[in-house]
Parts: C-alpha cells; structure tokens; sequence
C-alpha cells in the first residue's frame, strides 16, 4: 500500500528581502526549514562575521587568532572576514559604549562607511548595546551609509524611532531586538512598520541562547514565529537575525581553555558554535552573525547538506 | 485567522436598494470600504429582496464591480438565482465565495461545478430540501454530503463553508446547543477539516440586546470551530469580540496592539 506523505498546506510565506547594493537575498520561505517538499526555500541561510571597530575584551585567544593581524584594524578584519567565506560583514560598533572609548557618532560612522566602501559583500551594522547611545549613533550611521542598503541594529523598544527614522530615509533595513518574548517581539515590528518603514524592511532578532544556555526556549519562540508567519501573521513573517557569536563565545565551554576533561578548546569551541547556529537553522533564522571563520565553514557544510531538495 | 464576512452590501439596506435603483456606486464604494477598514476579509453582496428576478444578474455584476474599484477584497456572492451568481463570478477579481448551495443534490450539482470552474470557494448549508435539521448529528451528515460531493467534484474541504444554521434564540432555543454542537463535528469530518460559517445575526432576529446576544454567540461558536461569519464588520465591540477569542484560542499570537492588527489584512 502506498505511503501517503503528510504535508502541511501554509498560507503565507516570509517576506524576501535585498541587502547591499549586491542585492543578497534572503528569506521568502514558504515553508518551516529545510521541507522542501513541503514549500519553498528560495534562499539559503547566509552567515556574517563580526568585526569590531577596536580590540574586543572579551574574545578568548583562540578566537583573535584567525584575526590577530588585523584585529586593532577594522577595515583590514573586514577585508579578512570576507576572504574567509562571510557572506557579510558585521561591524560592531564597541567603541562607541561609554565604558569602552565613548567614541561620538561622527568617529563610528566614518568607520562604518570606511568599512562598507572596503568590501563587496552587504554589511551589518550594530551598536555598542547601550540603547540611549545606539540611538544617537545609528541615525547618523544610517546618513553616512546612505545607499549601501545595510542591514542596522539593534532596535530596541527604548531607541527604535530615531534609528528607523534614519533607516527609512536612508534606505536601509533594521534588526529589531526583543528579550525572549514572542509577544513584545511582534509588538516592536508592528511600532516600527507604523513609523512607516514597511515589514519587509525590518528582521528581528528574538535574543538567542546558546547550545546548554536555554537554546531549547530560544528555540521555541523562533519555531512559533515562524509557523506564525507560514500561517498569515505578516508582522512576524521578516527575516531572522540570530546572534550565534555573541551567545556561543559566553558560554565556558567555548571560552575556557584549562578544562582537559573536556577535551582540546579548539575543538570545542568550534564546535559549540557551529552547534549552536546549526539548531537555529531548523528552527527557522535566516542570518547568522557568528565570530570563528571556522564555524562559519562547518556550519555551511551542514546548509549546503540541507539546501539539498527532499521533494517528492 | 477568523474572516470576517461583511454584511452591508444587500438590497436588503434603503440605501444600497436606492443605489441599484439609482446606479449610484457611491454608497456600495462607502460600504465596501468602510467595511475593509473595519476588518472585513470577505463582502458578502446581495441584491436584495425587490430586485427584479430578470435584472438580478446585471445588478449582481455591477455591485460586485463597483465594491471591488473601491477595495482590494474578495466578495461573498450571495444569491439564489444561478444565473446571477455566474455573472457575479465571471466579473469577480480573485478568489470569490459562492453563498450558497444546500445538501440537496440538484443543487449541490449545479454549484460545485460552477465553484470548480471559477476557482472559488463556496459556502454549504447544512440543510435539504426537508428543511433545517433539529439535531447536530443530522446538521453533521448533511455536512457530510457536502464535503463528499465538493470532494468529488475537485473542491478542497479547506474552500467548503459548511453552515450549521444558526436559528433565532427567541423562537428555536433548543436549536442553539445543536448548531454549537455541530460546528465540532464538522471541524472532524475530513483532513483537512472543512471550513465553517453562520449568517451571525439571525441568532438574535427581533429579540432586544441584539449586539449583545450577537457578540456572546460568536464568542461561543468560535470555541466551538467557527472560522467565519456574515456579520456587521461595523460593530466595532463585535469585532473586538471576535479578534479577543482569537487571541484567547491561540490562533494568533498576542501583542499589545492586537485588536488593530486584527483588522489589518
């Protein structure tokens, strides 16, 4: 007797969206990851690596090592990043945090343009995390990167009308950031699409967790925004952004380096990582913004695998 | 997501009845997009009751025209007489709704074909030609006769509106039970379950607190498995109602902006 195949029958499909002048697309799924037989998966997942505009603090070594000549070097790091396989840079504006340089709108957009006029791949642009001071800096970002369509965050309920404003005018798209909340996540896109920056200007970012750091709830918001968005709910149907990196480089299992029983850090901190960004793949991101270009390299081997049609 | 099936274009209303007359478009653009702004996902349109049998087919058409110049929404075309209800589709931009056929099988022959033909989805009442059925067990084999004959004639259950009917409280309360009964069942008939509608306002004919007795059945029909209603996009407490229960029910995720949201297609 033949098998039937149970497929589900979604309604809508999540928006498509063009960064850079290159015009990288991303999104535009009409169905949960990977089921190609399900809908349609136009656009793989792209990766970007971060570059900080001044030294990190926090990076272990074995993650400064792939960068170290480069790393006091925002423009040379992006160069490098790019040489690496990202397909897009993501530039943190660190210096900009008032405990870090405190540095003025004026610096971190010169090196922003710097930074996008360098390479050929879309480029990310993120604060230093200090919502008042994202505020000021982003907008004026926004103006200097005019035209190169740049993906800017993050938007936060606290700082989203100054940055989109500036985005909208400018021409560019935001991340708009909410701790681990479905609801207030939708909240935030629908407040920034009623300034009048249409949806499909906007992806967000639902905060992640890292593999053994509340990946599985992170996992489950992602999963429900998206069935939401196949299901007909427009404000959830943008891209997602997934800061894999950021999360990943916290938990000690990567960032330890003394811990023989848990064997070589090299290993494992690759692939803590590359885990990490693997699981947000199935639940449904669309950009990964990662740190170790070796992650990257592991987690396209596992995209490339899954991009393979399973349609029957 | 629950559609909303706005009621108001139908001779039915002096001033859409003097618009046909007049061949006045004003007030069936007015209406149309009143009603979209209010959440409206389908117009129902209706030529009323003194429109001439002759002159229902041009009328249909020129009302389906006219609402659709006006907003970017399908229509639920509403009419008994075949011949009207395919000139309203052969005008019709999109995926329309026929309202309705019965569980009789002269008609069920006759519309389902036409649906297939015209990519529409259509709405079927759970009845014969003896009548509404007292029991939700009888209003659910009925239904089972539609999804059957859709299904054999090319119409996905997912584009069947099965109506339980839905009788005044005032005058056939033994029928409330029995209608909410049968909208349970019908969601289990087939896989995927056939959609479901009732005409919400005869749950309340000549009975006062009309908007309230309405707004409290459609809270309750929709625990139940309603998915859509002819209704008064208009009332704005009604379809407040109605975006709640949604939320409530998890169909669509909360946010604090949710009873706007609801109303944006």
């Amino acid at each position: 007797m033949a098998v039937t195949i149970a497929k589900e029958r979604w309604t809508s499909k999540v928006a498509e969206e063009a960064y850079g002048p290159q015009g990288l697309k991303v999104g535009g799924e009409t169905t949960l990851p990977f089921l190609h037989f399900e809908g349609e998966i136009p656009n793989r997942a792209v990766t970007a690596l971060e570059v900080f505009d001044t030294e990190p603090k926090d990076y272990p070594d074995i993650l400064k090592e792939p960068f170290a000549d480069v790393i006091n070097d925002p423009v040379a790091w992006a160069k490098k990043v790019v040489e690496y396989g990202a397909d897009m840079v993501a530039l943190r504006l660190m210096s900009a945090h008032p405990d870090w340089n405190n540095a003025s709108a004026q610096d971190v957009a010169k090196t922003a343009k710097a930074v996008a006029d360098a390479i050929d791949v879309p480029l990310i642009v993120i604060g230093c995390g200090v919502e008042e001071k994202d505020g000021e800096i982003l907008p004026v970002v926004a103006e200097a990167l005019e035209g190169k369509k740049a993906l800017i965050g993050c938007v936060t309920a606290n700082n989203y009308k100054s940055i989109t404003a500036a985005a909208n005018g400018y021409g560019h798209y935001v991340i708009a950031s909410s701790p681990l909340d479905i609801n207030l996540c939708k909240q935030l896109n629908i407040l920034i699409n009623e300034m009048g920056l249409p949806l499909d200007r906007i992806a967000f970012d639902p905060l992640v967790g890292a593999l053994g750091y509340g990946i599985e709830y992170a996992y489950s918001i992602m999963e429900r925004a998206r069935m939401g968005a196949l299901t007909g709910d427009k404000t959830l149907a943008t891209p997602i952004v997934a800061f894999i990196g950021q999360e990943a480089w916290k938990a000690k299992e990567a960032k330890d380096a003394d811990v023989p029983e848990w064997g070589p850090q090299a290993d494992r901190a690759i692939l803590w990582e590359a885990t990490t960004a693997t699981t947000f793949a199935i639940a449904g991101a669309n950009i990964f913004i990662m740190r170790h270009p070796e992650s990257v390299k592991r987690f396209n081997a596992f995209v490339d695998e899954a991009m393979k049609s399973n349609a029957y | 997501m629950f559609e909303i099936i706005g009621e108001r274009i139908n001779g039915l209303f002096y001033d859409i009845r003097d618009a046909i007359a007049n061949k006045d478009p004003k007030p069936v653009r007015d209406w149309a997009v009143k009603q979209a702004e209010a959440g409206a996902f389908w117009l129902d349109i209706n030529t009323g009751p003194v429109a001439k049998k002759s002159e229902q087919a041009e009328i249909m058409a020129w009302l389906v025209k006219t609402a659709q110049e006006a907003v970017d929404l399908p229509c639920c075309i509403d009419t008994t007489n075949w011949e009207a209800m395919e000139e309203g589709l052969k005008v019709h931009k999109g995926k329309a709704l026929i309202n309705s056929t019965t569980a009789e099988q002269a008609k069920m022959d006759a519309l389902f074909p036409m649906a297939a033909n015209y990519g529409a989805a259509i709405v079927g009442l759970a009845m014969n030609e003896k009548g509404v059925p007292k029991s939700a067990e009888d209003r659910t084999a009925l239904a089972m006769e539609l999804v059957a004959n859709a299904d054999a004639y090319g119409i996905s259950p997912v584009d069947l509106y099965i109506d339980p009917l839905v009788l005044p409280v005032n005058v056939a309360q033994e029928h409330g039970p029995e209608c909410l009964e049968a909208l349970r069942q019908v969601k289990l008939l087939s896989n995927p379950a056939p959609k479901t509608t009732v005409g919400l306002s005869n749950i309340s004919q000549k009975a006062p607190n009309r908007p309230l007795i309405n707004r409290t059945f459609l809270a309750m029909a929709m625990v139940c498995g309603l998915d859509s209603a002819v209704m008064d996009a208009c009332d704005e407490e009604l379809v407040d109602v109605a975006a709640t229960a949604s939320i409530i029910l998890n169909q669509s995720i909360y946010c604090d902006s949710y009873l706007k949201i609801f109303r944006q297609k």
